[in-house]
């Protein structure tokens, strides 16, 4: 249940400005892959781009292709419904549905097109979505109570629970921690680290201890100045982006130097 | 003696605030007070009626017996507006804040507002010349097919200055309040609510579901309660389209009245006790919008807990 993503020279606009520029990288299925770089440097902007998210925004589009095991996202005929529904997102700010209970939240996303499901599955689906987001514990005597109660670290959970729910192919993280407390992301952290065997995760983090603690992969992103657009520099394993990175500009970057 | 540095003297900024705060309170007090010199004014004036020998009243039964009726045409002219008036303004704030282009958007959204600009005789004047009349054969058609129905009995009115008329001239009257209203409301769904939705796969219908219409509910209910409270109390528009006569189950027939309007039609040649009738009258209108209102901060209230405030 987790499939790889190819990109092949995207360039993405926002109406005829070009945000990100000749973006190519592969992902792998079952992998964890961080994207970091400085504010602005599109990195938040390209993994948009791998759900069709950043449609939602007036004058998005791109050229180039995003293959998810070889289907290309962008061909024409291809609905970003679909492609939402295999390819989920977790936001930078938790967002749960307001009017809906704990349960009601992990089952949006189940419930959408129609599709009628039975109680009992119902229920099990929501316990194991929410022990997959590690909140069945502290959730499952109010699971009738509105999701916006919960804490922030709790309430992201519950958005990743709501994603996985859906059984999606590759969950994209959009600087999931930045609103939460160490304790909380410590938790959020842990638990990228088990949706990896099930998922193929990428996500997008302004702290690079974070992409050290919890990624296999890591991407590079920079921009050369205002107006300019963001480029991917670098992308190789975690441990040598850290350690030994092949381009000045990352070393600059992951040593603390500049961003 | 001991003096505490972070006392402040009298500043400028601590004048504003205090200015600030007895202006809000003056306006808050102002407010009630105009209510309740409205309710005394009505209660004084009215009290005649009640306590006047039954035969006298209007009718020559009492005050009850002549007023239910035009409380019931009052209810059945705003239910119609509503139920016409809501589903579309809906629809149509819907379309302008998340379907149509961002340039029709603006331009329709300025010809709705406009349509409320639009002075209430005017409103009148066009169901009486051109809806009514517009309407007949519509009226045949039903007491025709649909005549078995009490709401549709027929014969049906030859001049279309029905109940049903002034129904629909008030959802028109309505109608820009209901859609510029929710319009306002919708567009300030929070776009991060928006984007969970679109990002588990649900279609722009699904995400308008799940997260524009419980976010806007509250904003919805009172959008419509304030068209109700202008189709009960709108007066011009129904004096002009609606042929008035006794209560009358038939939707498609003459007949049927409002309270404004009733207030309105006869007030110039009221006096004594007839006066007092109509003030009553006016105080049961009073009443009527008041209990609407409490019962829409009571539904508002029971999803407090899931509107998303907290």
């Amino acid at each position: 249940m987790s499939k790889r993503i190819d990109v092949k020279d995207l360039n993405v606009y926002y109406t005829n400005f070009l945000a990100v520029e000749d973006v190519s990288i592969e992902i792998e299925a079952k992998s964890v892959t961080a994207f970091i770089g400085p504010s602005g440097c599109g990195k938040s902007t390209f993994l948009r781009t791998l759900n069709r998210m950043h449609e939602v925004i007036p004058g998005g589009r791109v050229e180039g292709e995003v293959l998810l095991d070889g289907d290309n996202l962008y061909e024409s005929g291809v609905d970003p419904v679909t492609v939402r529904s295999q390819i989920g997102m977790v936001f930078q700010r938790p967002n749960p549905f307001p009017t809906m209970s704990i349960k009601d939240n992990v089952l949006a996303g189940v419930k959408l097109n129609n599709k009628k499901i039975s109680r009992s599955d119902a229920d099990a689906l929501v316990e194991k979505s929410l022990r997959g987001a590690n909140l069945w514990n502290e959730v499952k005597d109010r699971l009738d109570k509105p999701g916006s109660g919960l804490s922030g670290g709790q309430q992201q959970r519950l958005c990743i629970a709501r994603t996985i729910a859906v059984k999606p192919q590759v969950i994209l993280m959009d600087e999931p921690c930045s609103a939460l407390d160490p304790i909380s992301t410590l938790a959020i952290e842990d638990l990228i680290n088990e949706l990896k065997n099930e998922f193929t995760v990428v996500i997008v983090t302004h702290n690079m201890q974070q992409a050290a603690r919890v990624s296999d992969k890591t991407a590079f992103f920079n921009i050369a100045g205002t107006g300019k657009p963001g480029k991917l520099i670098e992308y190789a394993d975690t441990t040598t982006i850290f350690s030994n990175p092949g381009v000045k500009a990352t070393e600059d970057y992951v040593s603390g130097r500049f961003g | 003696m001991t003096t505490n540095a972070l006392r402040r003297s009298g500043s400028k900024g601590q004048a504003g605030d205090k200015i600030f705060s007895g202006a809000a309170l003056g306006a808050g007090i102002l407010i009630l007070v105009t209510l309740l010199a409205v309710a005394v004014f009505l209660l004084i004036q009215a009290l005649p009626t009640f306590t006047a020998d039954p035969t006298l009243v209007s009718g020559g039964e009492g005050f009850f017996s002549y007023i239910y009726p035009i409380v019931i045409g009052t209810v059945i002219a705003a239910a119609i507006a509503l139920l016409i008036a809501t589903p579309v303004g809906i629809a149509v704030a819907l379309f302008i804040s998340h379907y149509a282009p961002r340039r029709l958007a603006a331009g329709l959204g300025y010809v709705i507002d406009l349509l409320a600009a639009i002075p209430s005789v005017i409103y009148g004047a066009w169901g009486y010349l051109v809806l009514a009349p517009a309407l007949v054969p519509s009226f045949q058609w039903l007491a025709e097919n649909l005549g078995f129905i009490p709401l549709f009995e027929g014969p049906a009115s030859q001049t279309g200055k029905t109940i049903l008329t002034a129904g629909i001239v008030l959802a028109v009257m309505v109608l820009p309040i209901i859609t510029s209203l929710s319009r306002e409301i919708f567009l300030q769904t929070p776009k991060l609510h928006e984007e969970a939705a679109l990002a588990l796969g649900a279609t722009r219908w699904e995400m308008i579901t799940m997260s524009v219409l419980p976010f806007a509910r509250p904003g919805i209910i009172s959008a419509v309660m304030l068209g109700l409270g202008r189709a009960l109390g709108e007066t011009m528009a129904v004096a002009l389209v609606l042929s008035t006569g006794s209560l009358i189950p038939s939707l498609i027939k003459s007949g049927n009245q409002t309270i404004a309007a009733e207030i309105a039609l006869n007030f110039p040649e009221a006096f004594g006790l007839r006066l007092s009738e109509l003030i009553a009258a006016g105080l049961v209108l009073f009443v009527i919008t008041l209990v609407v209102n409490l019962i829409a901060r009571a539904i508002i209230a029971r999803h407090k807990e899931f509107s998303g405030a907290n």
